[in-house]
């Protein structure tokens, strides 16, 4: 794609694929030989982590699929007969659920990474679009995997999440409660609807892997962002993919494999609500409903607004802002770490994000309201006000020169080739230069 | 596909208005538009309400039994009803409420018209002041407010109070405070007897 190709068939047969569907050509320049910065740091990892996860989810849940039976009648029980009949049921289920928490936490660093070091400045703003994207689906998907359980949370998180889109009553009397009910199937949410929300938390998944493809495709036209957010300039500043990045993000998956099977083996409901465990049930709302906590800042933000209306517009745009912010964000410079202004507003923003999490989990009354307000004021403010005019008046600190400067300091960035202490690009990525 | 060699051939770029290929291109594109539409509206409209889930129109409810001061919840198309018989304070402090304290000043009364102010006579059942029929529902995001049972929680206005989001409802069923856009809705329904509902 952005480099040329380095790819020479080792056999025959791999000569006469070549020329007809150039598959191995496509993995050998993308995956063995990409050029990629040679500063990249344990944050970049997370990319192939959520590779991990997405299989992970749709391996486990293609087979959990072979056991739930999704009526309103033998939802909740088929799930306790995965746990309880199922021959590894207990692991696939668990698996399934505390990989969602996995999944959303990867997404989420991944997410705070690129914010920090401008990874969704020119020329990767498609490269952020298709990200923001692939987290709304993750979060149509994931809200739609936990309603199956079909507990009391599962069946009011459904409730509340379906009822947001009758606000639009206050725009047109009646579309609101004509659209809540197509999507229901009826006039409250009931069997139909879990039907169809099991039809599609089939499907997405799938939709998922298709932007991935497209995430990872745009990735690979400019290459990598990295932590000084300055371009690739020479050959001296890349190192192919195979072996530097495999090792690497392979030695990043075996830890978060760790903590993930950590969580499946001795804490799988730590994250879960223990009134799923109970059927649900149409006549009676638990006394207090929380999401999953990887919806926590959200639904405080929704709370936090008084106006049924206005609060749905605020937690949509609490989403889709971030399509925005590739120009919304006026600096020059990419990455944080030079921004001495800047980086206090990211992290204020980051500690917002959490204690947003936190109010999510609370009542909605006296100082939680409060403090759920002056958060989500900021956590707007931090995309509207903090990104265009901070990048306005701050002034960086010095860039590094290159790359190869900012890991070995100028002096090695200096020297010839001959003289280096790392070891040398191989030749496919000295091609860089001239594409550059 | 057409290659770079392809001879340009000019009686394909006529640049008199309009030609027939035109008319046929845009008729071709109109009835290819139409019928798209056409195959598109079975796979969109199969997830409205069947036929089974309109079939469940009408409940008939026994209320002989629910004494002043007490509440029954039973349920109609999939929603719970909740039918409560009021005593003479509660009346009294819901028919003092005036209009204007009122964030939604509407009946939601289906058994009246859509402008019907959302007075406690146009509340109530009619001619039978002391009994409230009501969809059960919160109007914020549709969670069943606490209220029906003696011990519950029933908010600063004596009525009914949402766990979920914090509305709170009056005697009448009004929102008061929170969140809630609108009054609990009124389904349709009348009195069988002195002491059977017909809802639905």
């Amino acid at each position: 794609m952005a480099h040329p190709s380095s790819y020479q068939p080792g056999s025959r047969f791999e000569s006469w694929l070549d020329a007809r569907l150039p598959v191995v050509r496509v993995m050998y320049d993308q995956f063995m030989v990409f050029p990629t910065p040679r500063n990249l740091n344990y944050w970049w990892t997370f990319g192939g982590i959520l590779t991990f996860m997405l299989g992970v989810q749709i391996a486990t849940g293609i087979v959990l699929a072979m056991h739930y039976v999704p009526t309103s009648d033998g939802a909740f029980n088929s799930v306790e007969h995965i746990m309880r009949d199922v021959n590894w049921g207990w692991l696939l289920r668990y698996t399934h659920a505390v990989g969602a928490s996995m999944f959303f936490l990867a997404a989420y660093i991944h997410t705070f990474r690129g914010l920090y070091y401008g990874s969704y400045k020119a020329p990767r703003e498609v490269l952020w679009i298709l990200g923001v994207l692939i987290l709304m689906l993750m979060i149509a998907t994931a809200f739609m995997g936990y309603s199956l359980v079909w507990g009391q949370m599962s069946f009011w998180a459904v409730t509340v999440i379906t009822n947001l889109f009758s606000s639009l009553d206050a725009v047109i009397p009646g579309l609101g409660t004509k659209l809540v009910e197509w999507i229901w199937g009826g006039f409250a949410v009931g069997g139909p609807t879990l039907n169809r929300l099991y039809s599609l938390h089939y499907l997405f998944p799938f939709l998922i892997a298709g932007v991935v493809v497209l995430h990872i495709w745009a990735l690979h036209i400019p290459g990598n962002n990295n932590p000084t957010g300055i371009d690739v300039k020479t050959t001296r500043d890349v190192v192919p993919f195979h072996p530097y990045y495999t090792i690497k993000d392979g030695f990043a998956l075996v830890a978060f494999i760790v903590l993930f099977a950590a969580m499946v083996f001795y804490a799988p409901n730590l994250l879960g609500h223990p009134d799923n465990y109970i059927p649900a049930n149409p006549l009676q709302t638990p006394p207090h409903i929380v999401p999953e906590w990887y919806f926590l800042p959200f639904y405080a933000i929704l709370r936090a607004i008084p106006n049924k209306l206005l609060g749905v517009i605020a937690l949509m745009s609490s989403i889709t802002i971030l399509f925005f912010v590739p120009w919304l964000d006026t600096s020059k410079v990419r990455s944080t770490r030079y921004r001495p202004i800047y980086k206090w507003f990211f992290w204020a923003f980051v500690v917002t994000c959490i204690v947003l999490g936190y109010l999510g989990a609370q009542p909605p009354e006296g100082w939680y309201l409060v403090f759920g307000r002056i958060f989500t004021v900021y956590y707007f403010a931090f995309f509207l006000l903090v990104m265009p005019a901070v990048g306005l008046i701050e002034r960086p600190r010095a860039l590094p020169g290159s790359i190869t400067e900012s890991v070995l300091g100028p002096e090695a960035a200096g020297q010839t080739v001959a003289s280096r202490s790392v070891p040398n690009p191989p030749a496919p990525a000295r091609k860089r230069e001239e594409v550059l | 596909m057409a290659s770079h060699e392809t001879p340009f051939n000019p009686s394909l770029m006529n640049d008199e208005e309009p030609t027939r290929r035109d008319v046929i291109l845009i008729a071709a594109g109109g009835f290819a538009a139409v019928g798209a539409a056409a195959v598109l509206w079975p796979l969109l409209d199969q997830m409205n309400p069947d036929a089974s889930a309109l079939s469940l129109a009408t409940t008939e409810v026994d209320i002989s039994h629910v004494e002043a001061g007490q509440a029954i919840t039973v349920m109609w198309r999939g929603k719970p009803i909740f039918i409560r018989h009021r005593t003479d304070q509660e009346i009294a402090k819901a028919k003092d409420t005036p209009l204007d304290d009122l964030p939604d000043r509407l009946a939601r009364n289906a058994n009246l018209p859509d402008d019907a102010p959302a007075a406690d006579a146009n509340r109530a059942a009619k001619d039978r002041e002391p009994w409230l029929v009501m969809i059960g529902i919160c109007t914020h995001l549709g969670c069943i407010p606490k209220g029906q049972a003696v011990g519950d929680y029933k908010g600063e206005f004596g009525g009914w109070f949402c766990p979920c989001h914090g509305s709170q409802y009056d005697t009448a069923g009004r929102i008061r405070k929170g969140p809630a856009p609108q009054n609990l809705a009124i389904p349709p329904y009348n009195f069988a007897s002195d002491t059977k509902i017909k809802i639905g």
